[in-house]
C-alpha cells in the first residue's frame, strides 16, 4: 500500500515538467508577483545590456582608434565639469527608473494580510515541517529516499537516472490553487531558508524568530527548490516540493491527512 | 624627527639590508616588508585556488565523486577565508609598503617596526586557521561570513578560527595605520593632499575604513566565542539572543570590507590607464570624491546582504535606494577612465591589457549589482548561485587582475629587470578567456534556481556546471605561468630596465633608479605639477 502511494507520488511529480524550463533565465513564475518580479529583472537586466552596449560601444571604439599610431599625438585634455555632471546625472535617472516599479511590488510582497490559509514552515537540520494551521494536519518533508540512497559518496547511482534528483521529496507541501497562502517560517536549529524560484519566494527561517511571506499559485502544478541558506553538511539536501491542486483535489488531500483518516490507512 | 629618520637610515645605509634571514625575520625596510606582504599573498592565492579546484572538480558533474559533504564545506569556508583576507589583502597591503613611500616622496613607511610586526602576525594567523584541517571535527564549515547559530557547530576548530580572524584584524589595523601615518606626515614638501597620486588617494581611504569595521569584526567574533565557551547568549534565541543581529554587525564589517578589497584596485589601474594613454588621469579631483562617497556610501548599505531575513518594509526600502546609489560614484570611476584612454595613444602592454579588462568584467559585476539591488529582484538571486557569479566577477577580473597587473606594472622597478613581455600577454589572456569560461555560466545556473554551497545539485544543472569547473581549472593552471614569469623576472633573465619603464609615466616611482634603492627618498624630491600626479 505505501510502495503504491510513494509510486503514484513519484509519478505525480514526475508528470510535472516545472523543471523543463529551467535553463537560462529566471523562471516567470506562477504567481502574480513572480511574473512583476521577472518583469522587474527583465526590466533592470534590459537597462544593464543598454548601458553595456553604449560604454563598451565607446571602449571598443576608442582602443582601436585611439591605439598608438605613428605620428600620433596624445591629447592632453584632463577634466570637464560638463562631462562629469552629466555622467553623474544620466545614471542617477536610470536609478529613479527602476526604483519605482520595485518599490512598488516589494509593498505588495510585504503585504501579508487577510491569508486563506496559514501554514507553519519549520526547518530542522536537514528538513522541513509543515503545520497546516486550524487543521490537525502537520508532516515533516524529508529528501526523497531515491536520491537521499544515490547521493552517497560510494552510492554508484547514476544521478541522471534518478527523477528530480535532489528535488523530491516523500511528503510535499500541498496548497490549493487561487488562494493566498500565508507562510509562517522559522526554525528549530540554525538558520535556513525556504526557497520556490517559481513562487519568487525566498524568506529565511531562523531560530526564535517568525518570519512570514505569502503566496497564491495561479497555476496547478509541483514547485522544486531547496534550502538557500548553508545549514550544515546536509544543506544540499533538503529540497521543497510545492504541489498546488484544485480546490476539490485540494480538500480531498487535505481530507485523507487528517489523523482519522491515516490511522484507517494503517490498519489497512 | 625628520632628521632622527635620515640619520639612522644613512647609518644602516653602509651595512645594507641584514644578511640571510635576519633581514626578513627582523625586515623594517618597507621594501622587504612589501615583498613577503607579497610572498605570502601568492602562496595564499595558490592554496586558496587550490581549494577551489577541488570545489569545482566535486561540482564537475551531479553525484558526489570525491569528498564528502561536510569537506565540501569546509572548503568552501576555507577557501574564502583565505582569498579574502590571505591573497587579496595582503597583496594590497604588499603593494602599499612598496609603492606608497616611492610614490610620495618618503624614504620608508612611518613605522616600520610595526610594519613589521603587523606583516609577521600574518603567516602565524594562517598556519592556525589552515591547521584546523587536521583537528577533530575538520576545519570551520559555516561559510566565511561565521552565521550562528551554525558557527557554533564547528568542532575544536572553532576556537582556532575566532583567534585567527582577531589576528588577522589586528594585522590590518596596524597595517592601515601605518599608512594613515605615513601618507599624513611623510609626503614630500610641496605635495599636497590633492596632488597625490590616485593609488596613493584609494589606499588613504581603504585603511580609514580598514580602521573603522575592522574591530568591528573583532567585537562580532569575540560574541561568538563567548557565547560557545562562557555562556553568554548574544546570538542564541534560547537564551533571549538574536541570530540576526550578527548578520547586522558581520555585514556592517562585510559591505566596507567588500570596498577594502577594490578601492586599492582602482588605484592600481588609475596609475596604469593614463601611462599607457599617455595622457593625465581624467578627472583626477572627482576621482577622489567618488572614492570617498563610495567608502561613505559603504557604511550604509550593509542590509541589502540580507533582505530575505525578514526586515520591516521600510528598512528594506532604505536599503535598495542606498545601494543603487552606490552605482553612481562608481559609474562616475568608469567613465573618467573611459575619458582618460580617449584620445590618447594606447599600447596594450600586459598591465594595460589586464586594466582593459578590469573595466569590461568588473563592469559587468556591476551590473549584476544594480539588479542585485533591485529587491523583489533580489529575493530571488539571494544565496544562489547568481551572487556567486557577481561577487566573482568583481573580485577575480577586479581585485585579482588589478593586483596582477600591479606586478607587471611595477615588477621592473622591483627587480631592475623586463618580465617576459609575451608570457605576460600569454598569462593575461589565458586569464581573461578562462575567468569568464569560469563565472560567467554561474549567472545562469543562479537564476534557473541552483542555491550556493550545496556540493551537489539536481541533472537540470550539469552543463553549465561542468562548463564552470573546467574554466577553473584551465584558470587555476594559467596562473601557474605567472609564477614562472615573476620568478624568471626576478631572477634577472629579463632585459635590464630603464629608471622610467615604460613610456615616460608620470609619478615619483619612476624618477628612482630600477631596482629601487634599498632608501627610496632619503632628501625629499621636488614635486612639479608634471611629475605630481599621472
Amino acid at each position: 500500500m505505501l510502495r503504491k502511494v510513494y509510486l503514484s507520488v513519484i509519478g505525480l511529480l514526475g508528470a510535472s515538467n516545472a523543471s523543463a524550463d529551467w535553463t537560462l533565465n529566471m523562471p516567470r513564475g506562477v504567481t502574480e508577483l513572480s511574473a512583476e518580479t521577472y518583469a522587474l529583472h527583465m526590466q533592470v537586466f534590459y537597462w544593464c545590456c543598454a548601458i553595456g552596449v553604449l560604454v563598451f560601444g565607446v571602449m571598443i571604439y576608442s582602443l582601436i582608434r585611439h591605439r598608438k599610431s605613428p605620428g600620433a599625438e596624445p591629447a592632453t585634455f584632463s577634466h570637464s565639469m560638463k562631462a562629469e555632471v552629466i555622467w553623474t546625472t544620466i545614471p542617477i535617472i536610470i536609478l529613479l527608473i527602476l526604483v519605482v516599479p520595485s518599490a512598488r511590488t516589494l509593498i505588495k510582497l510585504e503585504d501579508t494580510r487577510k491569508p486563506d490559509m496559514t501554514i507553519v514552515a519549520t526547518a530542522y537540520q536537514w528538513r522541513w515541517h509543515y503545520r497546516y494551521q486550524g487543521q490537525d494536519v502537520a508532516f515533516y518533508s524529508s529528501l526523497a529516499r531515491t536520491s537521499g540512497v544515490a547521493r552517497r559518496l560510494d552510492s554508484s547511482i547514476d544521478p541522471f537516472t534518478v527523477e528530480n534528483y535532489l528535488l523530491d521529496v516523500d511528503n510535499p507541501l500541498v496548497v490549493p490553487v487561487g488562494r493566498k497562502v500565508r507562510l509562517l517560517l522559522t526554525s528549530n536549529d540554525v538558520v535556513h531558508s525556504w526557497w520556490v524560484p517559481e513562487l519568487a519566494i525566498k524568506k529565511d527561517a531562523i531560530p526564535g524568530f517568525m518570519n512570514e511571506t505569502w503566496f497564491k499559485a495561479d497555476v496547478v502544478g509541483t514547485y522544486r527548490g531547496q534550502c538557500a541558506e548553508l545549514c550544515g553538511m546536509d544543506h544540499g539536501y533538503m529540497p521543497i516540493v510545492v504541489k498546488v491542486l484544485e480546490p476539490q483535489a485540494y480538500a480531498a488531500w487535505l481530507a485523507s491527512r487528517q489523523p482519522t483518516a491515516l490511522q484507517s490507512a494503517d490498519t489497512n | 624627527m625628520t632628521s632622527a629618520v635620515m640619520d639612522a637610515h644613512h647609518s644602516e645605509e653602509h651595512h645594507g639590508p641584514a644578511k640571510g634571514i635576519r633581514r626578513w625575520l627582523y625586515a623594517t625596510n618597507h621594501k622587504d616588508i612589501g615583498t613577503m606582504y607579497l610572498v605570502l599573498s601568492l602562496v595564499m592565492f595558490l592554496t586558496g585556488g587550490a581549494m577551489a579546484l577541488v570545489i569545482r572538480s566535486e561540482l564537475f558533474q551531479p553525484g558526489l565523486q570525491f569528498i564528502a559533504p561536510n569537506v565540501f564545506n569546509q572548503l568552501t569556508t576555507m577557501h574564502a577565508l583565505i582569498m579574502v583576507f590571505g591573497a587579496v589583502m595582503p597583496a594590497f597591503v604588499g603593494l602599499a609598503n612598496w609603492m606608497i613611500p616611492m610614490m610620495i616622496g618618503a624614504p620608508d613607511m612611518a613605522l616600520p617596526r610595526m610594519n613589521n610586526w603587523s606583516f609577521w602576525i600574518l603567516p602565524f594567523a594562517f598556519l592556525m586557521l589552515v591547521a584546523t584541517f587536521f583537528m577533530p571535527g575538520g576545519a570551520p564549515a559555516a561559510g566565511w561570513t561565521m552565521y550562528p547559530p551554525l558557527v557554533l557547530q564547528t568542532g575544536d576548530a572553532f576556537p582556532y578560527l575566532i583567534f585567527s580572524v582577531h589576528l588577522l584584524g589586528i594585522s590590518s589595523i596596524m597595517g592601515a595605520i601605518n599608512i594613515i601615518v605615513t601618507i599624513v606626515n611623510m609626503r614630500a614638501p610641496d605635495m599636497s593632499l590633492l596632488k597625490m597620486p590616485m593609488f596613493v588617494w584609494t589606499w588613504l581611504i581603504t585603511a580609514y575604513l580598514l580602521l573603522a569595521v575592522m574591530p568591528v569584526l573583532a567585537g562580532a567574533v569575540t560574541m561568538l566565542l563567548t557565547d560557545q565557551f562562557f555562556g553568554t547568549s548574544f546570538f542564541l534565541a534560547a537564551g533571549g539572543g538574536d541570530p540576526v543581529l550578527f548578520q547586522h554587525i558581520f555585514w556592517f564589517f562585510g559591505h566596507p570590507e567588500v570596498y577594502i578589497l577594490i578601492l586599492p584596485a582602482f588605484g592600481v589601474i588609475s596609475e596604469i590607464i593614463p601611462t599607457f594613454s599617455r595622457k593625465p588621469l581624467f578627472g583626477h579631483d572627482s576621482m577622489v570624491y567618488a572614492a570617498s562617497s563610495i567608502a561613505f556610501l559603504s557604511f550604509i548599505v550593509w542590509a541589502h546582504h540580507m533582505f530575505t531575513v525578514g526586515m520591516p518594509l521600510t528598512g528594506q526600502l532604505f536599503f535598495m535606494f542606498s545601494t543603487m546609489l552606490i552605482a553612481v560614484p562608481t559609474g562616475v570611476k568608469l567613465f573618467n577612465w573611459i575619458a582618460t584612454m580617449w584620445r590618447g595613444t594606447m599600447t596594450f602592454e600586459t598591465p594595460m591589457l589586464f586594466a582593459i579588462a578590469i573595466l569590461f568584467l568588473f563592469t559587468i559585476g556591476g551590473f549584476s549589482g544594480i539588479m542585485l539591488a533591485i529587491v523583489p529582484a533580489d529575493i530571488q538571486y539571494h544565496d544562489s548561485y547568481f551572487v556567486v557569479a557577481h561577487f566573482h566577477y568583481v573580485l577575480v577580473p577586479g581585485s585579482i587582475f588589478a593586483i596582477m597587473a600591479a606586478v607587471y606594472y611595477w615588477l621592473p622597478k622591483w627587480s631592475g629587470h623586463m618580465y617576459n613581455e609575451s608570457l605576460g600577454k600569454l598569462h593575461f589572456w589565458l586569464s581573461a578567456v578562462f575567468v569568464n569560461v569560469t563565472f560567467f555560466p554561474m549567472h545562469f545556473l543562479g537564476l534557473a534556481g541552483m542555491p550556493r554551497r550545496i556540493p551537489d545539485y539536481s541533472t537540470q544543472f550539469a552543463d553549465f556546471n561542468s562548463i564552470a569547473s573546467v574554466g577553473a581549472i584551465g584558470y587555476g593552471l594559467s596562473q601557474l605561468l605567472f609564477v614562472y614569469v615573476v620568478i624568471q623576472c626576478v631572477r634577472g633573465k629579463g632585459a635590464k630596465a630603464t629608471s622610467e619603464v615604460w613610456d615616460n609615466p608620470k609619478g615619483l616611482e619612476w624618477t628612482l633608479p630600477s631596482p629601487a634603492p634599498y632608501h627610496s627618498f632619503e632628501v625629499p624630491p621636488k614635486v612639479s605639477s608634471e611629475s605630481a600626479f599621472s
